[in-house]
């Protein structure tokens, strides 16, 4: 299901250099008007990856953001090896990155609303579920319930992590679970879904929101491209498995911009958040 | 039985639903149809026995020593076989063709079935199956994955790959155990959830979350078997349960061997090492605190005797059931919930032990 890790679609973070290309229209592009654009193509709208870190900065209150749970670190309970060790295949995306695993999670103000955030790294990975993730987000979860604070999770990532296999699937579990609590709590859940949201993740927490709204263009679905054109070899429509196409399909409230987010985040929390994380 | 070739079994209970479809009458042809790979010396002995004692009766000649010597042979090699099964060998068993299905437990071991169709929304899905049952002297809701076994049923039911609608009638029907204080008990037997355009229009992703996370909170309790295949979303849709166990043949993983060969070693040629690193067999699950008991199977797997295997299962849920019944006597509906909850709360291994909310927040 999870596997394909974005199948079908090779759009890293912005490449190294001055000039970049848009992958979408082809268009050079000049990286410090892009950047200034929420890494966004000023030509065709095209959103590119990125970093949890580079979401953080652009979705959170600047200096607002307070990370919590960042000593849970990944083990490796199976001793998985393929190609590589996936100790070893830690070991450089946690120097790639700086970050010990695929999800970074705290408080945070967005407009001026306090609210828990959890944001997935599509750059770790593939911002693949593991039981870091799965944990963290779990946490994330259980704090916004006890604080009464509305939760926002950024999904990014190609599945659930097969290193650690059948502990990878429990965590889909474990956060329906844990959210399944949160709703009765009447809390606020907020799923955004970035390109690309598959597999796992998206069986799981990512389709879970009160609200689910996802970046235009975006990659969302079930199993991977790859694997339904095996099964049954048939022509993909166009345009499937994207943000409009679940929109069309009912499967999310709306498909926003990157540069609307904050705003239509602080919106849904004025109409829905608990009166106290309402300012 | 256990030493008994498949064509004795199918003499000793005659009209077992499961042995139909093995001519009694000619045991050769069923042996050789569905031989695995590793099983082909237990084919060949099997062959050897069956042209003595066609020869034995052909010439009226005593053959019974060699024979009794040709059957402990074949005794002592099943076990050598299956004692040492490698995870590869493993799947390939909860795959075979002959393994019972959810309908054959069902005819083997429920008192009364009465299947509940359709989820109200779209169609019905005939790879999961739910209905009303008597099952080791208790009423329960049965769900399980069926894959087929003839050609028309398998593409009737996808070859036991569901779609949203099947998960939206399990939940369906789920539901309706809780309102009328049924117990619930699933079996899992899929290769996973159908990778298909109209199961991605409809919600394949939604349906499965919306399942694990209503069963987290239902208000009666639930019991879960890996009977065969335990596919990884697609298992899991049916799976979040207060006490999971699997089949001893069975695997549950996050993916598939060949699936996980394809991506981690680009070529699905490296399945088997797939799945050994992948620890899917119900041994490794155990090991693991994914699953709470193993149910053992005949000697030889359950494709070689259902009755037993369908009895064990029968066995364990019944048991199950009981002592659900006894945890609810002395302690509340929540409670059941909460130590649900709990468990899947658990899963999971980091190398930090799991800070407590409060500090971490504080």
């Amino acid at each position: 299901m999870s596997q394909d890790q974005g199948a079908g679609t090779k759009k890293e973070g912005i490449p190294e250099g001055l000039w970049m290309r848009c992958p979408e229209c082809g268009d050079m592009l000049y990286r410090k008007v892009v950047e200034e654009a929420l890494d966004v193509c000023p030509k065709c709208d095209y959103h590119f990856r990125i970093s949890a870190r580079k979401r953080i900065e652009q979705l959170v209150d600047p200096g607002s953001f307070e990370e919590m749970f960042d000593d849970i670190e990944p083990a490796d309970p199976l001793k998985f090896v393929d190609k590589k060790a996936y100790k070893d295949r830690l070991a450089g995306e946690q120097k790639k990155t700086g970050n010990s695993d695929a999800v970074i999670c705290g408080k945070g103000f967005i407009k001026g609303r306090p609210m828990m955030v959890a944001v997935m790294d599509p750059t770790f990975m593939m911002g693949s579920m593991g039981s870091v993730v799965g944990e963290k987000i779990t946490q994330t979860i259980e704090a916004a319930a006890e604080e009464g604070l509305p939760l926002i999770i950024v999904s990014a990532s190609g599945g659930a992590r097969m290193q650690e296999s059948t502990l990878s699937l429990m965590q889909m579990a474990k956060t329906s679970a844990a959210l399944a609590k949160l709703d009765e709590s009447g809390g606020l859940f907020i799923s955004l879904l970035a390109d690309p949201t598959t597999g796992g993740v998206t069986a799981s927490f990512a389709m879970l929101g009160d609200f689910i709204i996802a970046e235009p263009k975006a990659l969302i679905g079930f199993a991977g491209q790859r694997t339904i054109w095996n099964t049954i070899k048939v022509e993909l429509p166009e345009g499937f498995q994207r943000s409009e196409f679940l929109q069309e399909h009912g499967f999310i409230d709306f498909v926003v911009h990157r540069k609307d987010l904050r705003n239509e985040i602080a919106r849904l929390v004025d109409f829905c958040g608990k009166p106290e994380s309402v300012r | 039985m256990s030493q008994a070739t498949r064509s004795d079994v199918a003499g000793t209970t005659p009209g077992a639903p499961i042995l139909k479809q093995i001519p009694s009458n000619n045991g050769k042809a069923s042996v050789t149809r569905h031989v695995l790979k590793f099983e082909e010396p237990l084919a060949r002995l099997e062959n050897q026995i069956q042209e003595l004692e066609a020869l034995q009766a052909a010439r009226q000649i005593d053959y019974s020593k060699e024979l009794r010597q040709l059957r402990t042979n074949y005794t002592s090699l099943l076990r050598k076989i299956y004692d040492n099964l490698s995870a590869w060998e493993t799947v390939q068993v909860a795959r075979h063709q002959l393994r019972p299905q959810f309908k054959d437990y069902v005819e083997m071991i429920c008192r009364e079935f009465r299947e509940l169709h359709g989820d109200r929304h779209y169609g019905d899905d005939l790879a999961i199956r739910c209905g009303l049952a008597r099952l080791g002297g208790h009423k329960v809701m049965l769900i399980g994955h069926n894959k087929g076994k003839d050609t028309k049923e398998k593409v009737q039911c996808y070859f036991g790959l569901a779609h949203p609608e099947g998960y939206r009638k399990a939940l369906r029907c789920m539901k309706l155990a809780e309102k009328f204080g049924l117990p619930v008990v699933t079996l899992i037997d899929t290769a996973g959830a159908y990778p298909g355009i109209g199961a991605e229009e409809r919600g394949q992703a939604e349906s499965i979350a919306r399942n694990m996370m209503e069963m987290s909170r239902l208000k009666t309790p639930i019991l879960t078997v890996v009977t065969g295949e335990g596919g990884s979303g697609g298992a899991l849709g049916i799976g979040v349960a207060d006490k999971v166990a699997m089949m001893e043949y069975a695997w549950y993983s996050v993916i598939s061997p060949e699936g996980c060969s394809g991506i981690l070693w680009k070529g699905a040629e490296n399945a088997a090492d797939a799945a050994e690193a992948l620890k899917l067999t119900s041994k490794h699950l155990k090991q693991l605190g994914v699953i709470d008991a193993v149910i053992s199977e005949p000697l030889g797997g359950a494709h070689r005797d259902p009755h037993t295997a369908a009895h064990n299962l029968e066995t364990f849920v019944a048991k199950s059931l009981r002592e659900f019944n006894s945890f609810l006597k002395r302690n509340s509906m929540d409670d059941l919930v909460e130590r649900r909850y709990e468990k899947f709360r658990q899963m999971g291994e980091t190398l930090k032990p799991k800070t407590n909310i409060a500090k971490a927040a504080g």
